[in-house]
Order: structure tokens, then C-alpha cells, then sequence
């Protein structure tokens, strides 16, 4: 596969010149967007599983990363990847009686847990500030620019354990328990557990974008654990393309730009234009931005 | 002189324990009672074909034995242990290995990958390369070429015809190294090259192991049954030889004008 070897050094000069090219903040905010979006497709590609609770897991993340800075002023990243180890935690409970449904009834389950979790960190005010939420997380790099530079690596591994994962001994169970799970039981293989782990990596991965977000941006609102943050999620999945791992940070990519460009230019219907990008992807692109990308060099190729 | 053969089999298959017994085995679906009381008692190392009408109840009786249902009431042991309720991946990994009637794969997968999946222990391992299943081709394309697939190792699963998929579906039951290998309607939908092959190929893999068969073609059973427990209506209708079964009225009536005759 010649292409690979054109894309990954293209990929890797992009990520690095972005906070040139960006609002360092939007470029930090790409990254964290873009470990959201591919957990959400590590479930929905290759496991079947579409959540719509995953801003539990995000958002979980983002208080349990500032609330350790704040108290106890960790290393950022340190602070980062405990928070990410909560969203896991917070996932075994979650995903095991998630997983035991399928289809829209496991995004029902997901979507349940998650608005508990909002309720729970609205009302809690003493540990997360309810409606104010965290103010002033602290923060040792403050500018963006180098922040965006120091935050990459993270995310770069956190990409590279998704690879990893979807292309495993664990990742081809999966891809059968998707495309059959009966049958991967037939062959001894406990479909529940395989998901569970796939979702707990999946709340992993959420939680490492959370953790960044909360850091990148040196405060937690209750935002993060809202809902429309799970569909927001998902949208950037479904445009970059499901089933396609980068798909997910290229939507993240596109989304992310767009609405800072809406926002600068006083536009206030965000939703509206993500929600039509929605609905166009769905009807048009099937395969979303990258898998309509990706179909172009076999197009050319058969002429 | 064949009658005195039978009777010879007959007793050293009762001398023989059991490996898959069904005590009282009974499914409900809402109040329809599809498998009805069945007692069934496989001797190890016996194959044993499972005939019966459409709608008899012997695919709901694979679904029971391997774990895919839950009894509505009734016990099942795989060699004298009680199996009854367990998951049908604890099941397989007893050592009782199916095949589908319904073809049942992977659409994405390739042939070898789907023997790879059946071999392969290393499932939970998500920090390794899939590489690591490499280890396993070799054997998987042993067990390809043993089911006739050499020519279609590397094709998806979506992509293979019809007889093929029965194949592979052979195969991946084998993988698994079963003890015990239920297979439901191995021949269905087969030419008659394919159904030779399928024989030939369920004659040398009984070696060592206990085959039940869910069969229509009785040229299939003939060749291939120790035993043949006749269903109908959920029910055990006889028991027997081949032989004795194919004799049995009440088996003639119920397969009146069906393959029963047809077998001769
Ligand atoms: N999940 C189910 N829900 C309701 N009824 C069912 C279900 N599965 C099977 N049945 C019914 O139980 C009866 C037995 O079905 P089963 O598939 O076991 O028959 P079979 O002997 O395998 O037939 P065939 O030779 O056609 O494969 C049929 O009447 C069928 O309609
Ligand atoms: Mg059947």
C-alpha cells in the first residue's frame, strides 16, 4: 500500500503546522475532538454499538482531570490520563448492562446513564460547581500555541492504541461479533464481554479527549456532560465516515473549524448547520468525507 | 449375517457412555411446544442422525443442546456433566462445536480469517498485532484444503457460493477440535460431487469424536448413522439402526411418500 506512506508524513506535517495555520485554541480543540470522535467509532465501525451517552465518559473525564489539577496540581498529563482511568471505571458499570442490548435500545441505555451523570454533576455542586462549573483549572504551559504542541504526543498515542485495537487478535473478534455475534459464540467467543472491554477501551479513549478539552480550555462547564455533546460526537463520526478509524479525526477536523468560523462571524444556529451537515451526510455520503476520499484512488485505478 | 452386525453395534454403542444426553428436553414458543419431552443419549463415538418432517423440532434441539435456547424444562449433560443453562460459549468451549442449517459467517472476513478466529486463543489481546494470528494459517489452510476450499482461501465469505459457505461452515466446526460435532443438515442444497465429498469428509473426522447429524438425504444417514432418532412433532418417534427405523410404521406413516422411500 504505496498511499499509506504519501498520507501518514502528510498527516504528521499537517498535525504539526495546524496551530500556524489555527487559532492554536481551535487546533487544540481539533485534537481532543478528534480522540472523541474515533472512540465513538472504535463502537459504532467495528462493534456495531451506536452510543449516544458518550459525553458520560467525556465529560467525566473533564471534571475528574480539572478537579486533579485544581486540588492537587498534577502533571497535565498525569491529570489527563487519571481522568481517562475514571471514564473507564465509570464505563464497567454502564457497559454491562449496555451491552446486552443492541441497536437503538443500547443507545437508549447510554443515553439513560449519561443524563443521570449530568443530573448527578449538576446537583452535586460542592465537588463540580454545578451550573458554574470549574472555574480556573490550572495550568503550567498557558499558552495555546505550545500547549497544542505538548498536547499532541497524547493524542498521537491515544490514536496509535485505536490503530492498535482495530487491527488485534481483539479487533478481528470483534469485527465478527459485529457482522455475526451468534456465531462468534458458536465458536466459544463471550460476545459480552468482548463488547464490554471494546466499550470500556471506547470510555478510555472518550476520556483522554475529555481530559484535554478540560485542560485546553482551563475550565469545565456542565456542557461537557450534555447531551447534545454525545450527538455531536456522532455527527463528526457519521461525516468523517464510519468504520474508518481517521474518518473520525477528519470530521473532527471539519466540525471543528467550521463552527469557530460560524461563531467568529456571529452566525448563532450552530446546531442548525451541524444538524443539516447531519442529515446531508447521511442521505449522500454514505461512507462519510474519508471513505469517500478513500474510494477515489481505486476509481482512478480501474480506468 | 447383517442383522447379527447390527445387533454387535447395537450392543457396543449401549456399552459406550454418553456424550450428549437429553433428559425431558422441552421448548415452548408461547404455548407452542416445538421440542416435546425428548430423551436422547449420543454414545460417544457413535454418529447419530437426527431425521424427522420440516418444523419436527431438530434445529430447536440443536439450539437447546449447544445453549442458544433455554429449556422450558428438562436436562443436558455433555459427558455426565450438567450443561443445562450455560451460555453457548461455555458450551463450545466444552468441546461441542456446531454448523448452522442457515449458513452463519462473518460477511467481511476471509475464509482463512474465519478458521484464524476458530483457532486462535489470543482474543483479548488488543495491544498485539493481528499478525500474531499468523501463526495459525498453516493450520487453517490445512483445514480449508481439507473441505475443498484451497481455491477460495483469500475470498470473503459474502463472495463465496452457496457450497462453499456449507464448506467452510464444515471447517470452522472442525477448527474448534470438538469432541462432540453437531452438525444441522451438512449436505442441504449440495450436488451430488459436494454431498460425496461432505461424506467421505464426516467418515474420516468421526475418528476420535461423536457426530450427531441433523439429515433430509437418508442415502446421507445410510452411509454415515450408527443410530438415527426419528422427531416428529417435538417428539422421539423411534429410535434405532437405520435399518430398524427405516422398517418402523409409525416412521413410514409420518414419512409418507417422502425420502424414507426414496432411500432404497
Ligand atoms: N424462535 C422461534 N419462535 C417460534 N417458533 C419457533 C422458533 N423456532 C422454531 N419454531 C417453531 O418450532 C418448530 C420446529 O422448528 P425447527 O426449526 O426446530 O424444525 P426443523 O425440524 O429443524 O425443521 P427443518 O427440517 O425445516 O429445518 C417449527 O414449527 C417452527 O416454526
Ligand atoms: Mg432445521
Amino acid at each position: 500500500m504505496k498511499l499509506k506512506w504519501i498520507l501518514l508524513p502528510a498527516a504528521i506535517v499537517f498535525a504539526l503546522w495546524l496551530p500556524f495555520g489555527l487559532y492554536p485554541a481551535v487546533a487544540v480543540e481539533i485534537l481532543c475532538w478528534a480522540l472523541f470522535a474515533v472512540s465513538i467509532d472504535l463502537l459504532l465501525g467495528y462493534v456495531g454499538l451506536l452510543s449516544f451517552g458518550h459525553a458520560a465518559f467525556w465529560g467525566a473525564s473533564a471534571y475528574a482531570t480539572g478537579l486533579i489539577a485544581i486540588n492537587w496540581d498534577w502533571p497535565f498529563p498525569l491529570a489527563v490520563l487519571s481522568g481517562a482511568v475514571v471514564a473507564t471505571l465509570i464505563a464497567v458499570p454502564v457497559g454491562y448492562l449496555a451491552v446486552k442490548r443492541t441497536g437503538i435500545y443500547f443507545a437508549m441505555v447510554t443515553l439513560a446513564f449519561a443524563q443521570m451523570v449530568y443530573v448527578i454533576a449538576n446537583k452535586w455542586s460542592s465537588l463540580t460547581g454545578g451550573e458554574n462549573g470549574l472555574q480556573s483549572v490550572p495550568r503550567t504551559i498557558t499558552d495555546n500555541f505550545y500547549f497544542y504542541y505538548a498536547a499532541l504526543p497524547i493524542v498521537v498515542l491515544g490514536l496509535l492504541l485505536a490503530w492498535r485495537i482495530v487491527h488485534s487478535p481483539f479487533g478481528r473478534v470483534l469485527v465478527a461479533i459485529r457482522d455475526n455475534p451468534s456465531r462468534a459464540r458458536a465458536l466459544g467467543y463471550p460476545v459480552h464481554r468482548y463488547k464490554l472491554l471494546a466499550f470500556m477501551l471506547s470510555a478510555f479513549l472518550a476520556g483522554l479527549g475529555g481530559g484535554l478539552f478540560a485542560m485546553g480550555h482551563r475550565f469545565v462547564s456542565l456542557d461537557v456532560l450534555h447531551w447534545t455533546t454525545s450527538g455531536k460526537a456522532v455527527i463528526v463520526v457519521v461525516l468523517g465516515g464510519i468504520g474508518t478509524l481517521w474518518g473520525g479525526v477528519l470530521g473532527a477536523a471539519i466540525i471543528t473549524r467550521l463552527e469557530d468560523f460560524l461563531s467568529f462571524s456571529g452566525f448563532d444556529q450552530i446546531g442548525l448547520v451541524t444538524g443539516g451537515i447531519f442529515v446531508l451526510a447521511v442521505l449522500l455520503f454514505r461512507a462519510g468525507v474519508w471513505g469517500t476520499l478513500a474510494k477515489i484512488p481505486a476509481r482512478l485505478s480501474r480506468r | 449375517m447383517a442383522r447379527v452386525t447390527r445387533r454387535l453395534i447395537d450392543f457396543w454403542l449401549m456399552t459406550q457412555p454418553s456424550a450428549l444426553t437429553a433428559r425431558g428436553l422441552t421448548r415452548d414458543f408461547r404455548g407452542f411446544r416445538a421440542v416435546d419431552a425428548v430423551d436422547l443419549s449420543v454414545a460417544a463415538g457413535s454418529v447419530h442422525a437426527l431425521v424427522g418432517p420440516n418444523g419436527a423440532g431438530k434445529t430447536t434441539l440443536f439450539n437447546l443442546l449447544t445453549g442458544f435456547l433455554a429449556p422450558t424444562a428438562g436436562r443436558i449433560e455433555v459427558a455426565g456433566r450438567d450443561v443445562t443453562g450455560l451460555p453457548p460459549e461455555r458450551v463450545a468451549r466444552l468441546g461441542v462445536a456446531r454448523s448452522f442449517q442457515i449458513t452463519s459467517l462473518f460477511g467481511q472476513l476471509t475464509a482463512t480469517e474465519h478458521v484464524e478466529l476458530a483457532l486462535q486463543s489470543d482474543g483479548w489481546k488488543f495491544w498485539r498485532s493481528v499478525k500474531l494470528l499468523r501463526r495459525h494459517t498453516a493450520r487453517a489452510h490445512e483445514l480449508l484444503d481439507l473441505v475443498g476450499l484451497s481455491a477460495s482461501r483469500d475470498s470473503k465469505a459474502d463472495s463465496l457460493a452457496y457450497g462453499q459457505k456449507r464448506a467452510l461452515e464444515l471447517a470452522l466446526a472442525l477448527a474448534l477440535e470438538p469432541t462432540v460435532l453437531l452438525l444441522d443438515e451438512p449436505t442441504a442444497g449440495m450436488g451430488l460431487e459436494d454431498v460425496d465429498r461432505t461424506v467421505a469428509l464426516i467418515g474420516s473426522v468421526r475418528e476420535g469424536r461423536t457426530v450427531v447429524m441433523v439429515e433430509h438425504n437418508m442415502n446421507v444417514v445410510a452411509a454415515l448413522a450408527d443410530r438415527v432418532t426419528v422427531l416428529q412433532a417435538g417428539r422421539v418417534l423411534a429410535e434405532g439402526s437405520y435399518a430398524d427405523v427405516r422398517a418402523d410404521e409409525r416412521v413410514i406413516t409420518a414419512y409418507l411418500g417422502s425420502s424414507a422411500h426414496a432411500g432404497h
